[in-house]
């Protein structure tokens, strides 16, 4: 489709397509988002190399600083050995036999989303994203507004809504644009929170990350909208080494949404993203992910391995970080986001639904470092395991010896279905000052027979009362996320529980 | 007005046949390796109310299971259909779509799913297996608030997770405006009345009566105590034991059985 298309046209095709993306989120049967589109790709040569780093960072027209940053990481990385120490069982991955670069042709500058390939919308669209984005792209007024800075593939493609941002003072940006624009900022916090040696894959991203986005909300700022990205594997063979940055200033307030789905693929995936956040004193950082990236097929082929870095710094006092997690994606989900509280009085919390089925492994939790006075913390994290597969919380709640009067509460439950797939808790509590208050509370349950009898006797077919049962199990969590996610997030749990049951 | 009794005879059949709603005959049933239904046979026609009443142990909520097609009570002999379909065939979701509801003796709670979202999943799902419309969040929300009303229910208590907190008689209030709101043609009631103190017993017999003495609509209470039938009058009491219907008859039976016991009742039959 060409630029010359009327609007009214559009308008038409969106409602079309709109109608097929909801077709494709209610549509219950096997992987949902199992396609590949049909865009052009520009590809890094196979392998991974100094020479790959120094293409990646060549392709994005990179200062010199962030290349050197990029080839001290990759040094670091050769000399790391791959972790095993999670329950995962984790099949070799030849890091030689992938590509770490993939951008859609460059096409001119585009102002707004009506602008982007219909192909690429079209690939939003079956993504479902949710009703109210939808409306707020199709131009509807009075619509919610969600701010969608579009990452396809690895290149971010448009940011919509980047006029009412800026007027608030906020940036937002694709990393890449903002390690041009904003240089300084980006400098001062990228590899703060997430050392650049942290643990094999997070050096990984730094020498290779692609794309991803970039935050900053200044002083005093209510973001005016909740900000959303949509991150989608679409080329054959290529890891995603996404770098997400998030600075809160003093009394900021932000909520961001992630989201995202791959397409159906044989051979495994690797994702290895890093996620940092930084909120000052006062300031508040709402983090809500749904992670849909292919899981394999029922058979336990393909699929993505997951292996996330995510952390946040409470470093002014008062300050909050806000983690929640619907992950029902992945082959391997490797991924504890962690609040690192050194700001008195700040706050921490993590709120997770996992879920595994057929051949899946996930193994996820949180760490909470306690280093200020008056810090509390609070974990709930809902675990569901269905057919062959193995879902593990691990957590740590961690207070140093200056941390007075710290809190921390942690509710763990698991929910198993069927008797072949495995749940496993694993809390370490580490407390050098004995002024702190732990608890823990862990639950392992399956969904029991009365409970089943009881919603089929009252019209319910075995399917909708196991969702029914499950997303009950999982409300806690599911009513933290924002109201659009929430509903995506409910069926999501629906879909990937199908063939679960009978 | 003349008219021969070959046709008179015809008319009738034809009446009984159009009112028969349920028709149970010479049902076993085993739970696990045990027979604990032996052959048993009921009739209940549209418009009839029957009390089922029986010693602890002799099979009443099995034959509830039974009919509402709660896996792992299995019919092994015999046959029991529903407005003519075979019941025995039919997945649990649809039977509660063609019509039956069980009021369970002990209800079961689903944390985390509110009252509300769960009866209006259910009877959207009902209403889809009879290909009805859905009911939009609006209309269900008015018939909500008017069958809690009828069983003086707190709509706070609708919003609140499926039984989860309630007390015995709370829930067994519940279960009465759950049926109100799904509106079955037949309501089978295991020991509904007990758990309930003399107020909520009125509220709830009344329930009964305003939901389902209708011509079109069943009811077959299974209870202990002659309370509940004082208030909803059966027209037909069996007593239950063994795993068989061993004697029936009318109200007067219920009496009967208040004074006599079970015991007596059953050896004589
Ligand atoms: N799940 C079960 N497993 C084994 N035996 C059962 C089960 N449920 C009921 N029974 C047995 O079946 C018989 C009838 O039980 P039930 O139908 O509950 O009686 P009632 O409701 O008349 O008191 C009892 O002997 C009871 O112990
Ligand atoms: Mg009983």
């Amino acid at each position: 489709m060409s630029d010359s298309v009327k609007t009214s046209d559009y308008d038409a095709e969106r409602k079309e397509m709109n109608a097929e993306a909801q077709e494709a989120v209610d549509k219950a049967s096997t992987y949902e988002f199992g396609w590949s589109s049909d865009i052009e790709q520009d590809f890094a040569p196979k392998g991974l190399n100094e020479d790959t780093v120094r293409f990646i960072s060549d392709k994005k027209g990179e200062p010199e600083w962030m290349l050197d940053w990029r080839l001290k990481a990759f040094r670091m990385w050769e000399k790391m050995e791959s972790p095993d120490w999670a329950k995962l069982d984790i099949p070799m991955i030849d890091y030689q036999d992938a590509y770490y670069y993939a951008e859609p042709k460059p096409k001119e500058k585009l102002g707004s989303l009506d602008e982007v390939d219909p192909e690429i919308l079209r690939v939003y669209e079956k993504l479902g994203i949710p009703i109210e984005e939808q409306k707020v792209l199709a131009g509807v007024e009075g619509a919610r507004k969600v701010a969608v800075d579009a990452v396809f593939d690895s290149v971010s493609v448009a940011t919509t809504f980047r006029k009412e941002l800026e007027d608030a003072g906020v940036i937002f940006r694709s990393i890449s644009e903002a390690i041009k624009e904003y240089p300084d900022l980006v400098r001062k916090y990228l590899g703060k929170v997430v050392p650049m040696r942290d643990n094999y894959f997070a050096t990984l991203n730094c020498a290779v990350f692609s794309d991803g986005t970039f935050v900053y909300i200044p002083k005093g700022v209510k973001c005016p909208m909740e900000l959303s990205t949509y991150f989608r594997i679409n080329a054959e063979n290529t890891g995603q080494f996404e770098r997400t940055l998030i600075v809160a200033d003093e009394g900021s307030y932000v909520s961001y949404l992630e989201g995202c789905t791959a397409p159906m693929r044989d051979e495994n995936q690797l994702h290895a993203a890093v996620v940092e956040l930084v909120a000052m004193d006062d300031a508040e950082i709402k983090y809500s992910t749904v992670q849909n990236w292919y899981p394999g097929d029922e058979n336990g082929k393909g699929g993505i391995y997951n292996f996330v870095t995510k952390r946040g710094l409470c470093q002014g006092k008062n300050s909050k970080i806000s983690w929640t997690q619907v992950e029902t994606g992945s082959a391997v989900t490797w991924k504890y986001p962690s609040c690192v509280l050194n700001g008195e009085n700040s706050v921490g919390e993590f709120y997770s639904v996992a879920l595994t089925n057929n051949y899946q492994q996930a193994d996820t939790g949180t760490k909470m470092i306690h280093n200020g006075k008056n810090t509390r913390s609070t974990i709930i994290s809902k675990g569901i395991s269905a057919g062959h597969s193995d879902n593990t919380y691990r957590g740590l709640v961690r207070v140093g010896p200056n941390a007075e009067n710290v809190r921390n509460f942690t509710q763990c439950d698991s929910l198993l279905l069927g008797d072949q797939s495995g749940a496993h808790t694993v809390p370490y509590i580490e407390v050098k000052n004995p002024t702190a208050t732990i608890e823990h509370e862990a639950t392992t349950s399956k969904i029991s027979d009365d409970q089943m009898f009881y919603a089929q006797q009252r019209g319910l077919d075995e399917e909708a009362a196991v969702s029914l049962i499950v997303n009950g199990f999982a409300k806690e969590v599911l009513k933290e996320l924002p109201m659009e996610f929430a509903v995506e997030a409910q069926k999501l749990l629906a879909i990937s529980l199908e063939g679960s049951v009978g | 007005m003349t008219i021969s009794t070959g046709v008179t005879h015809r008319l009738k059949n034809f009446e009984l046949k159009r009112n028969q709603m349920l028709k149970i005959e010479n049902l076993h049933a085993t739970v696990g390796d045990t027979e604990i239904l032996k052959g048993l046979s009921l009739e209940i026609n549209a418009g009839e109310i029957h009390a089922i009443m029986g010693p602890n142990g002799a099979g009443k909520s099995t034959l509830a299971y039974a009919l509402g097609g709660r896996p792992g009570y299995e019919a092994t002999e015999g046959s029991a259909s529903f407005d003519g379909q075979d019941l025995l065939d039919m997945d649990p979701h649809e039977r509660a779509a063609a019509g039956i509801f069980l009021g369970f003796q002990y209800p079961v709670e689903i944390p985390g799913v509110s009252n509300l979202q769960f009866l209006r999943e259910s009877l959207n799902a009902q209403r889809a297996v009879r290909g009805e419309e859905a009911l939009n969040g609006a209309e269900f929300i008015k018939l909500a608030k008017e069958k809690a009303a009828l069983l003086k229910m707190d709509m706070d208590m609708l919003k609140r997770a499926v039984n989860v907190g309630f007390s015995g008689g709370e829930k067994k209030r519940n279960e009465m405006v759950q049926m109100g709101i799904l509106d079955p043609k037949l309501a089978i009631l295991d020991e509904t009345d007990s758990g309930l103190d003399i107020d909520a017993l009125r509220t709830v017999g009344s329930g009964i009566n305003a939901i389902m003495r209708k011509p079109d609509k069943a009811v077959l209470l299974i209870t202990h105590y002659q309370r509940l039938l004082d208030e909803v009058k059966p027209d037909f009491v069996h007593v239950l034991a063994a795993g068989r219907i061993v004697k029936t008859g009318g109200p007067e039976l219920a009496m009967q059985l208040e004074e006599e016991g079970y015991e007596a009742i059953a050896e004589a039959a």
